[in-house]
Order: C-alpha cells, then structure tokens, then sequence
C-alpha cells in the first residue's frame, strides 16, 4: 500500500489497509487513525513534500479578506461574500475587519486624495505576506473619474496590486475568478517581496523644486507624521 | 394615507413674497422651478428667517454655490415640508474680489456644512459661520476646484496628522477623563469611508464630528463636463451605489427633461416607475441587511437573507437594463429599451418576486422586528425630534420616521405615481426602530406599485409602446436657464440643480443629496448616547458615502 493511488482505498475495500494497519498497531484497540483521512493516506500517515510548498498551498487555501468598502465595488464585493456566489467555497471567504489579521486586500472603489494616505496606512498594517487585489476600473486608472481633481489614477500610485478585476464594477463571478487567480500564483509560490518602493523612498526634498511643494514641504512638522518606513521612529 | 401632522399651509403667491421681501430684493432671477430674489449679502439672515417664520418656507432645500465671471453667487432654494411645490430661491450675489456673504447657519442648521461645502469647492466666505473649515477637501488643499482660477495640474500634499481630542482639556480632572476615538475611514460600520472623530467619556459619547470627504470623487465636476444628451447619465449611478441607480437617473432625468422642455410618453414612465421602485427594494433591504451587520454582529442570517433576496431584485433588473449595479438605462425623454423579451417571462419573474415578498417580510419580521433584545437596542435610541429633523433638512425615510409627512412622489408628482393607489409611510417613534420599520413598510408600498405598473404593462397595447420621445441629439437649452428638481431617491429627496450656458453641456451642475443632510444630524441624534447606540444611529441613518461626498 502507498499513497501514490490513495483515494482508491475510501470506494474499494478497505480490507487490505486495515489489515496492515492492525498487523503494524498490534493488539489493543486504538481508533485514533481510523478515519477517513487515514484511509485515504493509505497505511502510512506520512505525506512528503517541502516545507515551503506546503506553506504555499495552505497560504493559497486559506486567504482572510480585509473587510474594506470604499464605493460602488464594495457592494458587488458584499455580494461576492454573501448568499448565492459566497467566496467562502473557494477558501477565501474570512473577512477580517482588523489589517492586522488579514492576508489580502480588496480595494473596491475609487481612491480619492484624502483616503490615499489612509489606505496606505491599512496597507502596512496588514502583516506581511499581503496582497493586493483591485477590483474596478478605479482601481486601475481612476476609471470614470480619472479627470476628477481629487481622484487618485489608480491605487498602484498608492500601494502595489497583484490583481487587477476590470468592470464597472466587476460582477461578482468577475471578481471571484480574480481572487481564484491570486490563490492559484500564491500555490505556485507567489509570495509578495518586501520591498521598498520608489515613492517610499522619495524625501520631500527630491520632489520638484516647485514653491509651493516647497512651501508646504517646509510647513511639514515631522512630529506629525504618522506614516513612517522607518519603524524605529513611529510613533 | 397617513395623518397630516399641521394643517396644509396656503399657498403663498409671488405677489405676497415681493411684498415680504420688499426693499431687500434688489431684483428678480426667476428660475424655471420657482420665483428667485436677489439680495444683499448681508440681508441673509434676515430674509431667510422672514421666509421660514411668515411665509412657511421651514425647508431649506439646496444651497448652491457659482463663480460667473464677473461674481460669486450663493443660491438659496426653499420649500416647503407640507408643500414642497411651493418654492422659492434666494440668489445672494458677491463681488469677486471680496465673496463674503453672511451665513445662513442661525436660520436653518443644515447651512452649516452646505456653507462648508460651498467654501471648500468654490471659495465663497460666509461671515458668522460656527465652524468655517473645508469639508470635502484635505485641510491642506490649495484652491477651490469648481472656481473659474483653478488650476488641476497643481501639486497638492496631503498629510495624515494625529487627531486631537477636542475636549481634553475641559474634561480632564481626577473625576472624569475623555477618550479620543476615531471611527473609521476604514471601519466595518461606516458603511464606507466614513471617519467620524469621537470623543466618549466613559461609554457615553460627549462629541462627535463627522469627517467626510474620503470618496469625494468631483461628481459635479465630470456632470459639469458631459454633454446633456448621452454623457451625464451614467454617472448618477454611482452617487447612491446601493442599487438605487434608476432613482438617481430619475433626478438628472427630471431636472434636464424639464429643462428642455421634453415630454416624456406614458409607457416610457410606467416602466420607468416600476425599475426605480425595485431599486428602492433593494436598497431598503441593504439598508436592513447592514443595520442588523451593526447590531447584531458579523455576517448573521438577517444579513445573508437580506442579500438573497437583493439578488432576486439584481437578477430582474438585469433583465430589465443589462446590469446588475449601474444601469444607465434611463435616455432623456424615455428609457433605452423596452421589457426583455419573452416579455411574459419577464413579468411572470417579477410577479413570482412579489408573490413571494410577502413571507420573506414576515420572516424579516420574526427575525428583526419581534425581536426582544432588537427592540432593546432600538427603541428610544438615536432620538430625532421633528423640528430638528426639518432644521437639517432630513428627507426619506429619516424625516418620515420622524413623523414629517413628506414623499416627493405625492406631494410633487412626477412618473406614474400619481395615478397610482399606495400610501407614505409615516411612523412617530422618531428613533432607530422607527427608522428600520419604515423601510420594511416603504418595501411593501414599492411592491403594490411595482404590481400595478405590471399589470398596466401586460395590457399595454403593442401598437402604443413609446419608450423614448424625439430627443435632437445635441441639446442646448436656452443660455442662463436655471432650475432645480428633486425626486424621491431611496434616501430623500434627491435634488439636481442645473444651469445652462447656452451649449451642450451645463455650467452648474450641484447635487442635493439626502445622505448629506441625513448624517449631518448625526451629531444631533448620537450625542448623550453610549458608542453602541452611535454604531446603531448611523446605521439606521442609512447613508451611502458615495452620494454624501459626491
């Protein structure tokens, strides 16, 4: 018996592996291994693999979602984790409210200046790793409101996406094949770097020498600021 | 019908407002909706409480803010809560190089952030007001973007400071200290990017503001770049995303049809009264659904339930229009198609819905309603008394369960509406239970309209289904044409106000949006309460971020 052709054991007798299995345990009864899973495992309870791999398929299996509404998406992605198309199926389905314990992000909905900041801030709150899918073409490019003088073109100016869902909004099987996506690159060993970005990097004084910048650059007081790469210094 | 709460006001003719008015009107400015009188800046007060105390005008629906080239102007347009047909609009010009004009905030307490608004995004000052900060906007934004100077091409820095705790100093002794606490943007029960800065002592709440802006998405700006005919549509969709699109399709629908001019056939308005009241279903029932997410806990079956029935609602306007979220299926003069075909189907589907509507109501009931420990939080809690409701402008729903008889789809008819036999729901607990009732009941009066507009669209004959009058494919009103029109959306009266410069597209164009003014009673209702009841107030408020900030 091996668990190269497990799964025949659960239709077919299970007669030869429990014979072994009683030959190998000897006397007294011990009903601990028999169950289902054991019977498919076959005699030997073991399952080699690499340690990472496995990491990536538990990681792939189990994602919790960051409860996160912004606008219009939010209500098909409300959807997508409710009654009919429920996510939960797909071993996507926790909803988290806190960053801290959720493992992707769904940014569903336009990003507009004053929630940039905060947005990014939730980002780093989620322990890494942590991914990024946007839904809607907001996400991607501002979308309909890509002229607007307040919108954001897109949360990759923002914070690095993953995953992009097109649609306005997408609908929900839309977005479920997204996430599905991202679960089957996290399988295959997709994790997301550590990196530091460009734009995290860039101090004030690299931006263009514009006066205003300048002005307010100036005005900045460093106390006040909570976003900081350098955990040393947050307060 | 329900009971009239005062007796009908008598109609107030222009003859009697110029009389009112008198010296104050500088001259008129008649919009197409309503009789307008200019006024000095510094007359506001004055005027406006002789309006809301002599004539009536207790409504002060719409503040609109313009830069022309040659003055800033604010726009006051008022009605009235017993007769919202009676309007009347006070226009207060202000020179360009000084826009100061005093504020109306002492009359009516919804001035406050309409003034707020008007500061942020056009830069009109308003002298007296309590609390003169920018609204939408980050603090630190340079320039005011619906201003003729604008430039959008300017960087703008936006930080993330610590909030202060506003009361700390005057609470904090050894008997009692305050708590500073930020609820949200991000936070499960704002409904969205809601920030609402809170300071409690103890459990109980002592101060709350609420922070908005955070999906501020320049909807007046692109309304403001899109051409009448096919370009503005779409958008209204996304102000209340909550499936309540055709109702927001309706306002733009309105005000341009009648700023146009264009008659709209009676077929096209029957089914246009049928989608916008299966929208209002299934915004109520998410209005429902997230209520009990606030006060019951996660994902429960009240929740789960809400969003099956959501679907079925989703499912037939999808037949209808093509999509599940964002219709854009209202044209100007009419709507884009007519039922799907099997046409039989469609209507048997539909009739199957409501057939079945009555036993998921009274299973909500069960579940909700008959509810100890529902009532328990609910009732006497989010206290909203009438007068206050009227002072900060509250509509739909919230101002019915205040006992304000109030409906735009009886009082200003509009659609098929009034041909119709159904009654507004009025309920007088003022509290959240009264709130969520109302919505449940507001549910079974859609679902007698819907049947009838069925019923009046199976025996339709084949050889009269107009769907769209002759519309010109460009549009171009009159130059200088103002007007301002509501429609009864899910969450109130949803106003459009539009100005016309003479080309294709409009050169004003200010949403008056329920949500706004129903949260900014928030303060009103929440404070005294424990955090609990604050969590519950806002969500029986019912707002949807998108159309406060626009």
């Amino acid at each position: 018996m091996s668990s190269d052709n497990p799964r025949q054991e659960i239709y077919d007798s299970t007669a030869p592996s429990t014979d072994t299995r009683e030959a190998r345990m000897g006397a007294g009864p011990d009903d601990r291994f028999n169950s289902k899973l054991r019977e498919a495992f076959g005699a030997s309870p073991f399952i080699l693999t690499k340690f990472d791999q496995f990491m990536n398929w538990v990681r792939g299996n189990s994602m919790f979602m960051l409860q996160f509404g912004i606008a219009c998406c939010s209500i098909e992605m409300i959807h997508t984790y409710a009654i009919k198309h429920d996510l939960d199926r797909f071993g996507a389905g926790v909803p988290r409210a806190s960053p801290r314990q959720a493992d992707v992000m769904i940014v569903p909905g336009t990003i507009v200046s004053k929630f940039g900041p905060r947005m990014k801030r939730v980002y780093d709150q989620m322990p890494e790793p942590k991914f990024v899918v946007g839904m809607g073409s907001c996400t991607i490019s501002g979308g309909p409101f890509q002229e607007g003088y307040n919108v954001v073109k897109g949360a990759e100016e923002i914070i690095p996406v993953d995953i992009h869902v097109p649609g306005c909004p997408p609908r929900p099987e839309a977005l479920i094949y997204g996430v599905a996506k991202l679960q089957e690159r996290i399988r295959n060993g997709e994790t997301s770097p550590v990196v530091v970005k460009p734009y995290e990097l860039e101090q004030f004084g690299d931006l263009p020498k514009d006066e205003l910048i300048q002005k307010l650059a100036d005005d900045i007081d460093e106390e006040d600021l909570v976003m900081r790469y350098n955990w040393a210094d947050s307060p | 019908m329900s009971t009239e709460l005062e007796p009908q006001t008598p109609e107030v003719t222009e003859n009697d407002l110029e009389a009112l008015i008198g010296d104050r009107a500088l001259r008129r400015d008649d919009h197409l909706n309503a009789p307008g009188f200019v006024i000095r800046p510094d007359d506001v007060q004055d005027v406006l409480f002789d309006l809301r105390d002599e004539a009536g005008f207790d409504h002060l629906s719409c503040l609109t803010a313009q830069q022309y080239e040659d003055r800033y102007e604010s726009i006051y347009h008022m009605k009235k809560y017993a007769d919202p047909t009676q309007e009347v609009s006070v226009v207060v010009p202000t020179s360009v190089d000084n826009p100061v004009s005093q504020s109306a905030e002492p009359v009516f307490r919804t001035a406050d952030w309409h003034e707020r608004e008007a500061f942020d995004l056009v830069g009109i000052d308003y002298e007296g007001h309590p609390d003169p900060r920018r609204i939408l906007l980050p603090e630190t934004w340079q320039g005011h973007p619906l201003s003729k100077d604008y430039d959008q091409e300017q960087p703008q820095v936006v930080t993330l400071a610590e909030h202060a705790n506003p009361i700390q100093p005057d609470h904090h002794d050894e008997e009692s200290d305050t708590m500073f606490l930020n609820i949200g943007p991000h936070h499960p029960a704002t409904h969205g990017v809601l920030h609402v800065k809170t300071v409690l002592d103890g459990e109980t709440v002592v101060d709350i503001d609420p922070d908005i802006g955070y999906l501020h998405r320049c909807e007046e700006q692109m309304c403001q770049q899109g051409t009448y005919r096919h370009q503005i549509m779409p958008y209204p969709d996304r102000w209340d995303y909550v499936s309540a699109g055709l109702l927001n399709e309706w306002a733009y629908a309105r005000a341009a049809e009648d700023l146009a001019d264009i008659e709209v056939p009676e077929y096209a308005q029957v089914i246009r009264t049928m989608g916008a009241e299966l929208c209002r279903i299934a915004s109520h029932f998410l209005a429902l659904g997230t209520f009990c997410l606030d006060v019951y806990g996660d994902f429960n079956a009240v929740f789960q339930y809400s969003f099956r029935d959501r679907e079925v609602v989703q499912d037939i306007l999808e037949d209808l229009t093509g999509q599940r979220l964002m219709f854009n299926y209202f044209r100007l003069g009419g709507v884009a198609w007519d039922l799907p075909e099997p046409r039989d189907e469609f209507i048997e589907k539909a009739r199957d819905f409501l057939d079945e509507l009555p036993a998921k109501i009274s299973e909500y009931n069960d579940l909700v309603t008959g509810n100890e420990i529902f009532q328990v939080r609910c009732n006497d809690t989010g206290v909203l008394e009438p007068d206050l409701a009227k002072s900060y402008g509250c509509t739909g729903p919230v101002a019915r369960a205040s006992g304000i008889d109030y409906d735009l789809r009886r009082d200003d008819p509009y659609g098929y509406y009034e041909n119709l036999d159904w009654d507004v729901i009025t309920r007088q607990g003022c509290d959240n239970y009264a709130r969520v009732l109302c919505r449940m009941e507001e549910v079974e009066e859609s679902a007698k309209i819907i049947e009838q507009c069925l019923d009046l669209l199976e025996d339709w004959p084949e050889d009269d289904r107009e769907i769209q009058a002759n519309v010109p494919r460009t549009l171009k009103p009159d130059p200088d044409t103002e007007i301002y029109r509501a429609v009864e959306g899910a969450k109130g009266e949803l106003g459009i106000y539009i100005r016309s410069d003479g080309t294709d597209k409009p050169a004003r164009f200010k949403i008056r949006s329920p949500c706004f003014h129903n949260l900014s009673s928030l303060e009103e209702i929440s404070e005294g309460d424990f955090i609990p009841d604050l969590i519950a107030s806002l969500g029986s408020l019912d707002i949807v971020l998108g159309e406060v900030d626009r």
